[in-house]
């Protein structure tokens, strides 16, 4: 399967969650994806751009887009160099937070995706890859 | 032999006056003063204190810092003022790089004169001028880069304060019509805007209807949550207008839970507000 679009946001300033929000939203629209699709994976990325941001110290979203049968949708690859997630289990735990958000952010992310993947190492950093499907 | 930009340097010194005529005439071939946006004279002062500062910098001696260096002080702080005024005028990032860029011709022309018979000498020194003229252009656009940023981050403070208005809908019930992005510098003005208006009036209703906001994620909802809670405390309390179906399903999602009363529109907010401060609403009956 191969991406129709495939482009990489930087993530260093909260205007650039914004950005990157805009960007996922065109995209799903060009991916053909509902009004409530759009919705869900333009939250979930900006609650995961923003993570990046806040608890990552910044890093790049990476915006897949599927156009072609078989599969039409959105993936989306945030990737930071911080500080990274020692309790994968308890980050993922509704309520949770390290920071002064809800604690929703990453569990919510990943009841709004259709696949949600996370990897995360100690000092070197946290990779979370999400998609929705049409 | 000198060093490339020792050569540089005494060129600049001696040649100063031929490199200013020519490089003026380039800018203006160039189209570098934008049409007019800027006065010649004031080009001609810019280019003038540009080569001083330059020459001043070459004489010091450039070290492995380049143009970063000390030295460059000077000339860096008049570039600084020759891009961030380009950036306010509206210039195009080439009509500003050119100012640097175009000074290369010159330069090379008086290196070519000079030094007719000695090829070697006007491509080495040629290849430093060049060098240190792309470093200077580079500093000029990360510059002016800068300072767009800077016209853009004061634009979104202009509309952040604008767009969040508390609107008086009847005797004790207020209405804020959020619009946009609700980034936490903006939501500091609305809470502020509130409560604020909440004294003002003294209010007991709020309604923040937020139609006009795209994506509701934990943090605005987080914002929303201190900003009812903050309202309550000063004895109002708030409604929710304008969720829409798309960003209710998906803030069930987030697992988001606003402990508020919420209704669909403005509208029927507005007859709930009514109905809580004992009025009704009554259409007379139609002539006829």
């Amino acid at each position: 399967m191969i991406a129709t679009r495939d482009e990489t946001l930087a993530i260093r300033h909260s205007d650039d969650v914004v950005r990157v929000r805009q960007a996922v939203r065109g995209e799903a629209i060009a991916a053909g994806l509902g009004l409530v699709d759009q919705t869900k994976i333009v939250t979930a990325a900006s609650e995961l751009a923003r993570n990046t941001l806040d608890y990552g110290l910044g890093g790049t979203a990476r915006i897949e887009t599927f156009t072609d049968a078989p599969r039409r949708g959105v993936r989306l690859t945030f990737e930071d160099h911080g500080p990274g997630i020692a309790d994968l289990d308890q980050a993922l735990t509704d309520g949770f937070t390290s920071g002064s958000g809800l604690g929703l952010g990453l569990s919510g992310a990943r009841r709004l995706s259709n696949e949600f993947t996370i990897h995360s190492v100690v000092g070197e950093g946290t990779r979370v890859m999400i998609a929705r499907w049409k | 032999m000198d060093g490339g930009l020792a050569i540089l340097a005494r060129l600049v010194e001696t040649k100063g006056d031929a490199l200013l005529t020519r490089w003026r005439e380039l800018l203006l071939e160039a189209g570098a003063s934008g049409g007019g946006r800027i006065k010649d004279a004031e080009l001609q002062k810019q280019c003038r204190e540009f080569l001083q500062a330059l020459g001043t910098a070459l004489n010091a001696g450039v070290d492995a810092r380049g143009v970063a260096g000390p030295e460059f002080a000077s000339a860096r702080a008049l570039l600084d003022e020759v891009s961030r005024s380009r950036a306010a005028q509206g210039f195009s990032p080439r009509e500003t790089a050119t100012f640097v860029f175009s000074l290369k011709g010159p330069l090379f022309e008086q290196l070519r004169d000079q030094f007719a018979d000695d090829a070697v000498t006007v491509s080495n020194v040629g290849w430093e001028m060049s060098q240190l003229i792309d470093q200077l252009g580079l500093y000029t656009m990360e510059v002016f880069q800068r300072s767009r940023e800077e016209v853009v981050r004061r634009q979104q403070e202009e509309i952040a304060e604008l767009s969040t208005p508390v609107v008086k809908l009847w005797n004790g019930i207020l209405a804020l019509p959020l619009i946009g992005t609700l980034d936490s510098a903006r939501t500091q003005v609305v809470m502020e805007n509130l409560l604020q208006a909440i004294v003002d009036q003294s209010a007991e209703l709020a309604i923040i209807d937020i139609t006009g906001v795209p994506t509701v994620d934990t943090l605005v909802a987080q914002h929303l949550l201190k900003t009812i809670a903050a309202a309550r405390l000063m004895g109002a309390d708030c409604i929710i207008s304008g969720i829409r179906p798309q960003i209710a399903q998906t803030m069930v999602h987030l697992g988001v839970e606003l402990d508020v009363v919420s209704k669909a529109t403005l509208a029927d907010a507005l007859a709930l507000a009514f109905q809580r401060t004992g009025r009704t609403v009554v259409r007379k009956a139609a002539k006829g």
